[in-house]
């Protein structure tokens, strides 16, 4: 019997559930004795939620260009973080300059659309610049090749928005017409989290329609496939492939007004840690897979907004706060190895290597 | 339209354009304002100008190689294109800058920068007419070199740039040897107050250059004789190489003094840890990008072991808590290798880098704080002593370091071809295959994280011991990428590679402190264009070599250091 089992499943395999389910206990632990101190009210725990969905959101949008990227080249474009800053630090200038010129107080809504077009077109030149110059004559290499490459080039980014721009924390002007709050059926929600989520659901519905119902989002998913069948049916595989790029870079510079609509600073460091979660979302939900990343946005954001104080605090760690990074990089390593397809389970795992 | 091989004149303004680019790039980016300070020939030209001069050459060199299929003169006339669009840029950038305040937005367009790039010249339309001019110079210069035989354009390539360094070294050689009598008749010979003399650069080029061509020569007439030298010969030599070299290697502090030894000691601890993650990346073949946890893992169990400040517990001796230090380190090699033992690939560098995240955050916070210290980390760890002899100053600690990394290269050479090290390599070719070969993955790889941490761990103590304190943020991801970018710069899975990576990319910061700034971007530029030109390194290993150009042609490269000079 026990030898049965023991051939069954091996040592690793074992040692992994243990690790597993110590983990489960000290969640479940945790928890439970947050809830039961009774320490946050309903209130608290619905502004927790809400301003996870809106954290979440801003990690779906990076996300979907780490998915999409994986989906075609299987390599993790280590550097979409700092495509995401390119995008929101070039515009903190434009911001600048129409706070100050009192545009913005006019008409926000067209400038948050200038905001905007200057995001995704930077974050759009980064990405496919990147691709071209330092992904293309690598696409034959050996896996590890791409990824130090990636490596490289996302140092080398940060650190060239750190010399051109400035390395100093800057603050995004407020929009006045969104501070407060919205009743929405009843509940008090912050106007700014408000404009995220739905922006962020409308620019997810819209990737979701182009990959589905386009023909550019066919050939996408032709080359993802099966690069060399694609080819042969007349798509151009590397026209498609800057196109999965600079459709990644649009979102990330979306996604980079968004948070800065969230988180108001910007700085030349500011998107390796949102790029890295965003990876987790991306395997959560199955890297690969298109609605998979928007989920795993989601779950990644309210996870890491409810984690310090449900758990956390219920184990008795002095300020959970500053472990809530910490949680989102457990999320991804849990993930990574207990479930590396992830939960909506990747349409590609076969393939990968 | 001509055929595609050939190389356009459209080509030829492209290229202009991302010449121009780069040093609009360079520029920007403060390079030049921050190189400008140092003279490499006195009064005459600085190292700023060098990295606005280097583009040129380099790009007008490489389309007059492009297009050298078309006569020799049409190559040039496209470099001279190439120039010209290229000082067209610099000047639009400068009639911009010194028109508009730029500084708003780019930090580093500040008015020296223009005055840098207008070379002297007061008028806008003069200052044109020189960048347009010089750049058309400059590169139809670079373009000259390809109509010369290749062992000329070698010698001159590196008497060129061993004047550059030279030059670079100035002030490292007045510290190091400032106070020696012999110092000083050779430093009036060969440098001014600042910078290289015409003299000194003059008689640098010609040696320099010579001694290639000689060298050039006797390898085409030497290569027959070789063979005949018998093995007890070679062996002698060598024996005898490694005494003198060891012995020199005892007396370097004594030498240079205490400034040098402290940079071969920060260069030493680098390569105790390159060391270590050469077994993990390059022989393994898994890519770690956490590796500083184990580091910090070293540094910590040695602070918290050995401290007489306030976090003291035991208040062990150096020589007891090294040990710990680096077991312990080993330990957490094994733990964290467990779980990631079924990963491959990508998705365990970013497992790891989790980690390595997860260890600095925790370290930081409040939560540990009465036990590690949080922010404001461990004070007051002794210093090691043996005996009576206590290793206080860098040139004491370089002793220590030393003997830290004859011990790591040791055990990395003898497991490089032992039955081990030949099991993580055939693991690095291909895991699937390995195991079918009889290899116990499992064991394999928690043996290889086991000794790249531990490695990592005696690097980390002896960092504890030479600094006296730490701080949670001497532990972050960019250690884990300079000790990844040394190894790969160095040549992965190659053990001289690891020395000759930690003493370009940790010593050579470490010597200009106008290079600190640029540090990381360099860093990173370096990793890509390694990883395009050479993904192999400068002293790469055969096997990889052939692992890596299995499908390639050979392709003969030139002499290209990127931007970086």
């Amino acid at each position: 019997m026990l030898q049965r089992f023991f051939r069954k499943y091996d040592k690793t395999d074992i040692a992994m559930w243990l690790i597993g389910a110590a983990l489960a206990v000290i969640v479940v632990y945790g928890a439970v004795q947050t809830l039961s101190a009774g320490k946050y009210s309903g209130a608290v725990w619905r502004d927790f939620i809400v301003f996870g969905l809106a954290q979440g959101s801003v990690y779906a949008l990076i996300a979907l260009g780490y998915t999409l990227v994986y989906g075609i080249l299987f390599m993790i474009n280590f550097a979409h973080g700092e495509v995401f800053t390119g995008g929101v630090f070039t515009a903190y200038f434009v911001a600048i300059a129409l706070s100050e010129s009192g545009f913005s107080d006019e008409h926000w809504i067209l400038s948050l659309l200038i905001l905007l077009t200057v995001a995704v077109v930077v974050s759009m030149a980064i990405a496919v610049l990147l691709e071209r110059i330092a992904y293309r004559p690598l696409r034959n290499a050996p896996r590890l090749v791409p990824l130090i490459t990636a490596i490289g080039a996302s140092f080398f980014l940060q650190y060239t928005y750190r010399s051109l721009y400035g390395s100093g924390v800057k603050t995004y002007p407020d929009i006045t017409q969104l501070t407060g709050t919205w009743n929405f059926f009843g509940t008090k929600i912050l106007k700014t989290q408000g404009v995220v989520i739905v922006s962020s659901v409308i620019l997810m519905v819209g990737l979701y329609i182009y990959v589905q119902r386009t023909k550019a989002g066919k050939a996408m998913r032709a080359v993802a496939e099966d690069k060399e069948a694609a080819a042969l049916m007349g798509i151009d595989v590397d026209r498609v492939i800057v196109n999965t790029f600079a459709l990644g870079g649009a979102l990330a510079g979306a996604a980079g007004i968004l948070y800065a609509m969230l988180f108001k600073q910007v700085n030349a460091f500011m998107g390796f840690i949102p790029g890295i979660k965003a990876f987790t979302a991306a395997v959560l939900g199955g890297i690969g897979n298109v609605p998979g990343a928007m989920l795993g946005g989601l779950f990644l954001g309210i996870v890491e907004s409810l984690g310090p104080s449900l758990v956390l605090d219920g184990l008795g760690i002095r300020s959970p706060y500053q472990l809530k990074d910490a949680i989102a990089f457990l999320m991804l390593v849990l993930v990574l190895i207990f479930r590396p397809t992830g939960i909506l389970g990747e349409r590609l795992s076969e393939k990968k290597a | 339209m001509k055929e595609e091989s050939t190389f356009t004149l459209r080509n030829a303004v492209q290229f202009g354009l991302i010449t121009g680019f780069i040093i609009l790039y360079i520029s920007l980016v403060g390079m030049v304002v921050a190189f400008n300070e140092r003279y490499i020939i006195a009064e005459t030209i600085t190292l700023g100008q060098i990295v606005v001069f280097l583009p040129l050459l380099i790009l007008g060199y490489f389309s007059a190689n492009r297009a050298k299929d078309k006569q020799g003169i049409w190559g040039l006339l496209m470099s001279l294109l190439l120039g010209v669009v290229a000082g067209a840029l610099i000047a639009a950038l400068v009639y911009v800058g010194t028109h508009i305040n730029l500084r708003t937005v780019f930090i580093n367009a500040a008015p020296e920068l223009f005055e840098v790039l207008s070379f002297g010249r007061q008028s806008m339309g003069s200052v044109a007419l020189t960048l347009i001019l010089g750049g058309g110079f400059l590169a139809v210069l670079g373009g000259t070199f390809t109509l010369l035989p290749s062992w000329l354009r070698r010698a001159l390539v590196v008497a060129l740039s061993s004047v550059v360094l030279i030059g670079i070294l100035q002030e490292l050689l007045s510290i190091t040897f400032g106070s020696r009598d012999w110092f000083k008749p050779v430093n009036e010979f060969f440098f001014e107050q600042k910078g290289l003399s015409w003299t000194g650069s003059i008689v640098i080029l010609v040696i320099a250059a010579l001694w290639n061509i000689s060298r050039h020569l006797s390898r085409t007439r030497s290569s027959g004789k070789k063979k005949n030298a018998t093995s007890r010969n070679i062996r002698a030599v060598r024996i005898a190489s490694w005494v003198v070299g060891g012995v020199l290697l005892m007396l370097v502090p004594r030498f240079l003094g205490s400034y040098p030894s402290e940079i071969l000691t920060i260069v030493g601890i680098y390569i105790i840890m390159g060391m270590g993650l050469n077994i993990v990346v390059g022989f393994a073949g898994l890519l770690d990008l956490g590796y500083v946890a184990f580091f910090a893992i070293g540094a910590y169990t040695m602070g918290i072991l050995t401290t007489v400040g306030k976090l003291a517990t035991v208040e062990w001796s150096f020589w007891l808590a090294l040990p710990v230090a680096v077991l312990l380190a080993l330990l957490a090699g094994v733990i964290l290798g467990i779980p990631v033992l079924k990963m491959r690939g990508d998705y365990l560098a970013i497992v790891t880098l989790g980690f390595g995240e997860i260890i600095r955050i925790v370290v930081l916070s409040d939560w540990l704080k009465p036990k590690i210290g949080g922010a404001q980390g461990i004070l007051q760890i002794p210093k090691a002593t043996i005996g009576g002899y206590e290793f206080k100053g860098p040139e004491q600690v370089y002793y220590l370091v030393l003997f830290g990394i004859i011990l790591v290269s040791f055990v990395a050479w003898r497991l490089r071809d032992a039955r081990l090290g030949r099991a993580w390599k055939a693991m690095r070719e291909d895991e699937d295959v390995a195991e079918a070969m009889g290899i116990n993955l499992v064991n394999t790889k928690l043996l290889a994280f086991a000794t790249g941490a531990a490695f990592a761990g005696l690097s980390g103590a002896l960092f504890a011991a030479k600094l006296g304190s730490i701080f949670p943020h001497s532990f972050n991801l960019i250690v884990s990428i300079n000790v990844l970018s040394l190894i790969i710069v160095g040549g992965i899975g190659s053990l001289p590679g690891v020395v000759a990576g930690a003493f370009i990319l940790v010593g050579m910061p470490e010597l200009l402190r106008e290079f600190a700034d640029y540090r990381m971007l360099m860093y990173g530029a370096l990793l890509v264009a390694m990883m395009l030109v050479k993904p192999e390194g400068f002293l790469p290993e055969a096997t990889h070599v052939r692992e890596l150009r299995e499908e390639e042609e050979e392709i003969i490269l030139e002499p290209t250091a990127a931007e970086a000079p």
